[in-house]
């Protein structure tokens, strides 16, 4: 089996083995560890447009939001209807609830394509600019939409995310942002935001790359907004503004753009950092606000981005060496 | 007839305050080529600064509120030199994108700070101008929207004047259109910039002052919403042309006070949007704007 196969399996394997045990977990640090999984869906997701493509979008939150709303009145107002009265024995609900997930990315990554086609022609200040119009429109629209609850959203989602599906999902994100790079066809990623015009120069068709980014981004932001659904149990169109986009494009710059595993370390210090400091809640964005700006005049590469497979190695090598 | 005449004259008044900070806007991106995201909040804090300074100043007259708006200005004019000189201009030879993250990262900076020091609950703004009403043949002018449409007229003159009839206006277009040349010449960049920021945020204090006393509640946030507007109107007129802001400004105004009066007022945030959208597809140069071949 190829080792990035068995790695996702493995990762499946560990998530289903601790959800057995998460009846013997705190709720509290379940709590936790289900919303660092969710950001790391978001900010790999994210990184794949933002870091490998360069094309930086600022509407993250709008395309999770729809995968949330989808997957909420598919298991919310649907649910019932196909499960019956009984609510379904525990592997319909799981079906259920895979269903919905999947069909809240598509749904997303169908917003990704509408959004995508035109505002991609479009470079740097102006395409943050147009995929943040396009958030507030996607949020404006459920703010009036009354059979998904408008303005106040939707209450009593079913609680069906456990840590098994954060993780396999995050997993996958993983799993599909690293083998989408590192694939022949997904060195036009790298090759776009290298130089676009040089790629365009020698074949590639620099606009379709975008557009991919864009669209399997916005699967997994749907993917990870229908997860966040039914673990906060109610979503409300503010809960999706561009407040939740910054924060991930946080973690994507921290992390490094178009570096995976310092994304990952970056999504989970930004989960737990504010769990850690709640007393000191009010600073929370002020910090994130500094640490950007800080960031991008000291170290504009990002806090994590390091060659972590060099940097194993020559730890590695020192330990050998050390008598 | 009377009511089309109102919502006229509240979109004029709308659309001049759009337009005070979308000079900002335009006149930087002139400059530097880049979007100054703190724009918008400066604004914020240009009505907060008129808030406080509106509590020494009497009130409900055109002296005490015109004084608190030249104390807005010269503020927020410091506020806006302080942070180019200290955040954008270490990173002015860097990538758009990092200068970009920065800008957001201001932004952030000065709301957040702001619900910190200002608290974060929406207050009252003062009555800075009279309130005197005035009703033509039904049609209601208060003289809140007279001030904000003649205020905003004579800035709007008086920095036609300054950029294109005073030394610095010169050195400033010079820099606009070519930074390497304008330094050959003998212009001195850095203080270009540094006077096209205090420019554009004196304005940008100017309307967040006009702004409160029209929608009487301030708070750290407000400078979200009618930032991105200004912004809009900016591309919308042409980035980087100052007629341009002031007209895209003065027809987004029109559009938003004409939506917000039909039965489609619920999607009055999103017309912006879609107007910008639109624009950014059909012609990215704006109405007044020049398109330009990229260089290879």
């Amino acid at each position: 089996m190829p080792r990035p196969l068995a790695a996702l399996l493995l990762a499946v394997l560990a998530a289903a083995g601790v959800s057995l045990f998460s009846g013997h977990i705190d709720p509290y640090y379940l709590d936790v560890l289900m919303g660092v999984g969710i950001n790391v869906i978001l900010a790999v997701s994210l990184n794949l447009v933002n870091g490998y493509t360069g094309q930086f979008s600022l509407g993250h939150a709008g395309f999770m939001s729809v995968g949330a709303y989808l997957s909420a009145w598919i298991t919310l107002i649907e649910g019932p209807r196909i499960l019956g009265a009984s609510g379904g024995t525990a592997p319909e609900q799981a079906a259920l609830f895979l269903c919905a997930l999947v069909l809240g990315g598509l749904g997303a990554a169908a917003a990704g394509l509408v959004v995508g086609i035109p505002s991609l022609r479009l470079k740097g200040d102006y395409l943050a600019l147009v995929t943040l119009g396009f958030g507030e429109i996607i949020r404006v629209i459920f703010q009036n939409i009354d059979s998904l609850g408008g303005a106040l959203g939707l209450n009593g989602i079913p609680n069906y995310t456990t840590v098994f599906w954060v993780y396999s999902f995050a997993a996958l994100t993983v799993f599909t942002v690293v083998c989408l790079v590192r694939s022949t066809y997904g060195r036009g990623f790298i090759a776009t935001q290298d130089d676009e015009i040089a790629s365009e120069a020698v074949g590639l068709n620099t606009t379709r790359y975008k557009i991919v980014a864009f669209v399997v981004g916005a699967f997994f932001a749907g993917v990870a907004g229908g997860l966040y659904g039914h673990f906060k149990l109610t979503i409300t169109p503010d809960g999706f503004d561009f407040t939740k986009s910054i924060e991930i494009v946080v973690m994507v710059i921290l992390g490094g753009m178009g570096n995976t595993t310092g994304v990952i370390l970056a999504a989970i210090l930004l989960t737990l950092l504010p769990e850690v400091l709640r007393a000191a809640d009010q600073y929370r964005m002020i910090m994130y606000s500094v640490a950007l700006i800080v960031l991008m005049l000291a170290r504009p590469k990002g806090l994590f981005n390091f060659d972590y497979a060099r940097l194993v190695r020559r730890l590695l090598g020192r330990a050998r060496t050390a008598p | 007839m009377t009511e089309f005449l109102q919502q006229l004259l509240n979109g004029i008044s709308l659309g001049a305050i759009y337009a005070l900070i979308a000079l900002g806007y335009t006149m930087v991106y002139g400059v530097l080529r880049f979007i100054n995201f703190a724009h918008s909040d400066v604004f914020m804090v240009g009505a907060f600064i008129g808030y406080y300074a509106g509590q020494h100043l009497p009130h409900g007259t055109i002296g005490g509120g015109l004084a608190a708006m030249a104390a807005a200005m010269v503020g927020c004019a410091i506020l806006g030199i302080a942070i180019e000189r200290f955040v954008y201009r270490p990173l002015r030879s860097s990538s758009t994108l990092n200068v970009l993250i920065t800008a957001i990262g201001m932004s952030l900076f000065l709301e957040y700070t702001g619900q910190l020091v200002f608290g974060a609950t929406p207050r009252a703004y003062p009555a800075l101008f009279p309130s005197t009403i005035v009703s033509v043949h039904g049609l209601i002018i208060s003289m809140n929207q007279v001030v904000v449409i003649v205020v905003a007229a004579i800035l709007m003159v008086a920095l036609q004047f300054a950029v294109f009839r005073t030394k610095i206006g010169t050195a400033m277009r010079a820099v606009a259109l070519n930074p390497a040349a304008a330094r050959l010449v003998g212009i001195n960049i850095d203080v270009v910039i540094s006077f096209t920021f205090g420019l554009g945020s004196a304005l940008a204090a100017a309307g967040g002052v006009l702004y409160a006393i029209n929608y009487p509640s301030i708070d750290p946030l407000m400078g979200v919403v009618p930032g991105l507007k200004a912004f809009i109107a900016a591309v919308l007129g042409g980035i980087g042309n100052i007629p341009g802001a002031a007209l895209g400004a003065l027809i987004l105004g029109l559009v938003e006070t004409f939506v917000d009066g039909s039965h489609w007022s619920t999607y009055k945030d999103a017309i912006a949007f879609a107007i910008l959208i639109g624009i950014l597809l059909f012609r990215p140069a704006g109405l007044l704007g020049r398109f330009t071949a990229e260089k290879v």
